[in-house]
């Protein structure tokens, strides 16, 4: 199926699947259960898992092929915003327009940034890359106010001109569409206590998030891919058989900073706001942290890891102290009070508090990221199924790869320390 | 020229807060090769210790005021600090105005003591990791930090004045010779520039002129050759850790009087402290100590209004441009050592 | 933590929820189909209606959202008819009955704006989408509210801003679903003006330190024109960046000039830094000209001068409300958030309240939730009795206008709340501007527009 491997074949099925399905698979609990407060499947952050999910698919193409730790890839995600933004009031709220300009708007960018920053390796190039960020943050929120709206943003307005799109009727908003089909237009679907909603913005994502992910796979498996590997394994023995490893390394960064323009594009097609904090470091740092909790260099890991930081942001953070109660209220009281007392620092306000132990608890326990847990799981259910079948054919070779990456890591590590 | 002067002495002063900073996150860089983003946390654990100590001396027990009312119209409840029945009101008075430089007496063990027990019971454990895993659990580490500080201070800032006696200014300008008031500078920045300089000072002498320090020292240039001769080099980074760590608390706790500590101030600290380290160079304490007092002083210049007026916007961003051409001039920064996490 | 048992029933809010999930079909689309037709989004249905507390609860402002919020919990209790009645007792509409909005029981869900506008906007889609809220407010920032703001227009519900100041939220960035309660840039320069003059007379230069974002910029906009107008000279301004947290070398050129009053048009954390800078700096005690030098803090937050402990000691600001007020609604408001919390409320916590008790009424005005009716019964609204005196929510940008209190920070504090002292109440003729005017957009800028019912 589409030129790949049985392995990417299935996965890339899974992932189509998953996408398509969404809808019900984050929509588990029926809606008058407390537990719907666990309930994802809503347009705003369907849409959020799968902008995320594409900018941490794409970061992993630079960060778990090549091993350059970029800190300022959320640079990307603003321009390609801007650029989004500044289509939909000059030239037409078509999103097409928007997310191509975005993409390659960023790509430019990517590439002057890259080709400065790729000057140098290690924690140097990561440390030139947090500079960039750091100034884009600041200047936009600046001195830029004229061109990026400063602190309150852009948003379309009624009195843009929009030179390709039809006079707006009175009383009537911009709003994003593709040709016509507008991105905010919602089904719902209730099925006896459950209810499932079908969100036109959400499924245009979900296509392209589709066909990031198979660009991914290609990439991953090509010569231009094992190039790349090469890079982050030992990059000065390449260097001496003669190969030129910078043209490979800025097409990955590119390549890396296009993906993040079209994420950034799409934030603004399915939600047409843009904010500088979209460029804080911050930014930048959780998309190093989504990819690495799911799993650097693996496929779907950076996409799962995006999902677990963008559920707790939305879903943990909402749960406040008459919830818990509510959840609670057949214990006997004292019981009641001391449950709440003790989750409640965890929830709400405190969600942050929830992310930084589960950061260290992955970390700690399933290094390789929440892959390697899945790994663990899969491997644990097959084995007891069959306990005389052979280990070998549990083992899915994406995870595999999963493991090969991580021992490179480890190798590389353990160099720089014997040299320094 | 009295605007240069002290232009300087503010570079200097936000120098030497950086510089640090930095040389505690070079100690663990360089030692121990991890990359530590808890760093800026343990910095913003510092001026906790301070805010700390000014609450506990301010524990006391309440007293009911007939003759005055709270806000609502009851009786009010005035707290009488336990410090009073102690040592009387006026001492009692002294003990908590000098809470910030007491609280170094605290801070020097709490601060080791976090520092060795994240050494042994964390870090430890991630030497042979890779980078992005250590990045992500001192991450993780550093909210949870942050976290818990704001569950029992809240997120506002909270005042934490020099003692009365360093909270006036003195005038500079006359000290050197020129006109009467022409520069006043603040006792307390001053106190912290020295006391920045004896920490640095003191440092360099650990680790140059001590039988530790110089198999810590070689230790940090090869590590295995120092274990193959039998030394128990683990020990002496543990300790290095510590003392990291409290150079990292006691630069922030020192600093809580220029600018009222929160909860957030770890991670405001920490990108500019990592630029700091690695425009110093990978591994170079004198390298770190330079850096920090060079950016800090060309963010002074950069803020003034005659440099603002050519290139608006420039202070946003001095610290950084200036890094990336210094990284894209020294590859390894200025004083930074071939090899060390180039990979 | 005691259980309250005047929280929110979850199973409550759920169904409210679930009744408004069920039907928000959005905006004419080729998939709505009649079945899912209403008259306006998230029409409640059932028995109850829900509204979106949108607050900072992680972030620099997360104290004072989390004031915000217990705010938000007093209001609710009062409009469902539980505990003392608060400010219901003495608003001047009568309309509420205290059982619930148009007998539906007001119902809440919390969210966390992280004081970002991508959060924020996160956090309210999720409100509209999932929850089903008819009303979205809060937020501590103005970056926050105009975002939010442009969202609830969007998506066809109204948004009651909480704590914002910038001129833009009813100015440029005005919307027809948009309502501020808080007083603004204009009205802090406007009102600020005539009571600096009388203290420190018409001939002063002033020296600017402004935040290098909007805020700042309308901010010093606002307040350099009134204090020029008034005979100050400007002698200098430098824009400082939001991070920063060492003003040191901000404050050395305020040293180096002939200034002899610094404003400080900074908020939050940049504030009490800057503050405290200055103060070491010995500015307090710097006599320039044979005059007293002077410090500014053009907008007040009781919680942040906290933050500059001592140092905010005898420094003019404005304030939105303040808790020492003695006028029947202000009395009400304090005495019953501080039985219930043990501390009085501060500014962000009272215009939350109130912004949450206005859009009840107007809805019980117009009878409907139809957020069409609501626009319509709050433009043009007096009122009386909510801790402003007379108020005037004026139709054309949906600004409210009233008088706007000048403070100073107190010299001998009574207790820990008692920060600063009213040193004057600015009345509202003094502080009102045409809807054209060139701090808010000017002419380019069309009037609040038409309302959405995102249907």
């Amino acid at each position: 199926m589409f030129k790949l491997e049985k392995k990417d074949a299935i996965l890339l099925l899974i992932v189509a699947l998953m996408l398509i399905f969404a809808p019900f698979i984050l929509n588990p609990f029926p809606e008058n259960s407390g537990l719907a407060q666990f309930n994802a499947g809503y347009p705003d952050l369907m849409q959020r898992f799968v902008f995320f999910g594409i900018f941490a698919i794409g970061f992993n193409i630079l960060f778990g092929l090549t091993g350059y730790l970029s800190f300022g890839h959320a640079i990307f995600l603003g321009v390609g915003s801007y650029a989004a933004i500044w289509v939909m009031k000059l030239l037409t709220m078509n999103i097409l327009l928007a997310i191509i300009v975005a993409i390659i708007i960023s790509g430019l960018a990517a590439l002057v940034i890259g080709w400065i920053s790729l000057r140098r390796s290690g924690i140097y190039f990561s440390i030139i890359t947090l500079a960039f960020a750091m100034m884009s943050f600041a200047l936009a929120y600046s001195v830029l106010t004229p061109i990026t709206g400063g602190e309150t943003g852009l948003q379309p307005k009624v009195t843009d001109p929009r030179i390709l799109d039809s006079a707006l009727l009175a009383g009537d908003t911009p709003k994003a569409n593709l040709f016509g089909l507008d991105m905010t237009a919602t089904y719902n679907w209730q099925v006896g206590d459950w209810v499932f909603t079908f969100n036109v913005g959400y499924y245009v994502a979900a296509i392209l998030m589709f066909l990031c992910f198979y660009l991914s796979i290609r990439i991953f498996s090509s010569p231009f891919g094992m190039m790349l590997r090469a890079i982050k394994s030992n990059q000065q023995r390449m260097n001496y058989s003669g190969l030129n490893s910078k043209p490979y390394t800025l097409a990955a960064f590119v390549i890396s900073g296009m993906y993040a323009g079209l994420a950034g594009g799409l934030m603004v097609a399915m939600d047409t706001q843009v904010g500088p904090e979209r460029m804080f470091w911050t930014a930048s740092g959780e998309v190093v942290v989504m990819t690495i909790l799911g799993g650097a260099g693996t496929l779907v890991g950076p996409f799962l890891g995006a999902g677990l930081i963008k559920y707790m942001e939305n879903i943990i953070s909402k749960i406040n102290v008459g919830v818990l109660h509510d959840w609670f209220y057949w214990l006997p009281d004292w019981l009641e009070n001391f449950v709440v007392t003790i989750i409640y620092p965890f929830v709400g306000k405190g969600w942050n508090l929830t992310l930084g132990v589960i950061f260290m608890l992955v970390v700690i326990f399933i290094p390789g990221g929440l892959v390697e847990g899945i790994r663990r799981i899969i491997n644990w259910f097959v084995k007891r199924k069959n306990i005389s079948a052979s280990r070998e054919i549990t083992d899915s070779d994406n995870m595999q790869q999963a493991g090969e990456i991580q021992q490179a890591g480890e190798e590389a590590a353990s160099r720089g320390k014997n040299n320094g | 020229m009295e605007a240069i002067i002290l232009q300087i002495m503010n570079g200097l002063d936000k120098g030497s807060a950086y510089a640090l900073i930095a040389l505690g996150l070079t100690l663990i860089f360089g030692t121990l090769g991890v990359v530590n983003f808890a760093h800026g946390a343990l910095f913003m654990i510092g001026a906790f210790c301070a805010v700390t100590l000014n609450k506990i001396l301010n524990l006391g027990y309440v007293t009911i005021d007939p003759t005055q009312t709270d806000f609502l119209g009851n009786p009010l409840k005035v707290k009488i600090p336990y410090v009073y029945n102690i040592f009387g009101e006026n001492i009692g008075n002294i003990i908590i105005d000098w809470s910030v430089p007491l609280a170094i007496l605290i801070t020097i063990p709490i601060m080791v003591i976090i520092g060795v027990i994240m050494e042994r019971g964390l870090i430890r454990h991630f030497y042979k990791r890779p980078h992005a895993d250590q990045i992500l659990v001192t991450f993780g580490l550093a909210i949870v930090l942050q976290e818990i500080i704001k569950y029992f201070y809240g997120a506002n800032p909270i005042p934490t004045p020099a003692p009365e006696a360093f909270s006036g200014t003195f005038d500079f300008g006359k000290m050197i010779g020129l006109k009467a008031h022409s520069i006043i500078y603040p006792y307390w920045r001053m106190i912290y520039f020295i006391f920045a300089a004896v920490i640095i000072t003191a440092i360099f002498v650990f680790l140059k002129f001590t039988t530790f320090g110089m198999v810590v020292r070689a230790g940090m240039v090869d590590r295995e050759t120092v274990e193959i001769l039998g030394i128990n080099i683990d020990k002496r980074f543990t300790i290095m850790f510590g003392i990291a760590a409290a150079v990292a608390g006691l630069a922030g706790l020192m600093y809580a009087p220029i600018i009222s500590p929160n909860y957030h101030m770890g991670m405001d600290f920490l990108v500019i402290s990592f630029v700091v380290v690695v425009v110093g160079g990978m591994g170079s304490l004198p390298g770190a100590v330079l850096a920090g007092f060079l950016l800090g002083m060309l963010e002074s210049f950069a803020s003034m209004s005659v440099v603002l007026n050519i290139l608006p916007g420039l202070n946003q961003i001095i610290v950084y441009l200036v890094a990336i051409i210094i990284l894209l001039v020294r590859p390894r920064g200025l004083m930074g050592r071939k090899g060390v996490m180039e990979d | 933590m005691s259980k309250n048992k005047n929280d929110v029933s979850r199973r409550k809010v759920l169904k409210g929820a679930a009744a408004g999930l069920i039907t928000a079909g959005v905006a004419p689309t080729i998939f709505t189909k009649g079945a899912w037709a209403q008259e306006y989004r998230n029409e409640p249905k059932g028995s109850s209606v829900v509204l979106g507390f949108n607050v900072p609860q992680t972030g620099p402002y997360a104290d004072e959202g989390a004031d915000e919020l217990r705010a938000y919990k007093l209001a609710v209790e009062h409009l469902n008819g539980e505990g003392d009645g608060g400010m219901l007792n003495t608003f001047s509409s009568k309309a509420l009955k205290g059982n619930g909005i148009l007998g539906k029981k007001v119902e809440y869900v919390t969210g966390d704006t992280q004081t970002k506008s991508d959060a924020a906007r996160a956090s309210a889609r999720s409100m509209i989408e999932k929850d089903g809220a008819i009303m979205i407010t809060g937020g501590s920032s103005s970056g926050v509210a105009v975002a939010v703001q442009a969202l609830c227009q969007e998506a066809g519900v109204i948004f009651m801003a909480g704590l914002t100041h910038s001129n833009d939220t009813t100015g440029k960035d005005r919307k027809a679903n948009g309502f501020r309660h808080f007083f603004n840039s204009y009205m802090t320069g406007a009102a600020l003006a005539p009571v600096l003059k009388n203290a420190y007379g018409a001939d002063r230069k002033a020296f600017h330190l402004t935040a290098d974002y909007n805020w700042g910029y309308t901010t010093e906009e606002a307040v350099r024109t009134s204090t020029e107008a008034i005979g100050w000279e400007t002698v200098g301004t430098i824009l400082t960046p939001l991070t920063q947290t060492d003003f040191s070398s901000y404050i050395a050129q305020v040293l180096q000039s002939d200034a002899d009053v610094l404003v400080l048009n900074h908020y939050g954390g940049n504030m009490v830094n800057s503050l405290t800078n200055a103060v070491q700096f010995g500015l307090r005690d710097r006599v320039v000209n044979g005059k007293q030098f002077e410090i500014v803090v053009p907008l007040y937050s009781r919680l942040m001068a906290k933050g500059a402990g001592e140092n905010v000691k005898g420094i003019f600001g404005s304030t939105n409300w303040h808790w020492s007020l003695q006028d029947e609604g202000s009395k009400a408001f304090v005495k019953s958030f501080g039985t219930k919390y043990g501390f009085p409320p501060s500014q962000a916590a009272h215009t939350c309240y109130v912004q949450a008790i206005l859009y009840a009424d107007a809805v019980e005005r117009a009878g409907t939730f139809n957020p069409c009716g609501v626009v319509e019964a709050l433009e043009g609204f007096d009122f009386d009795g909510l801790g402003n005196g007379p108020t005037h929510y004026r139709a054309e940008d949906h600004q409210c206008f009233k008088d706007v209190l000048v403070v100073k920070g107190k010299e001998n504090p009574e207790s820990e709340f008692d920060l600063l002292e009213i040193v004057e109440v600015t009345p509202v003729d003094q502080v009102i501007y045409p809807p054209n005017h060139p701090m808010f957009g000017g002419d380019d800028v069309s009037l609040v527009g038409a309302c959405n019912t995102g249907v």
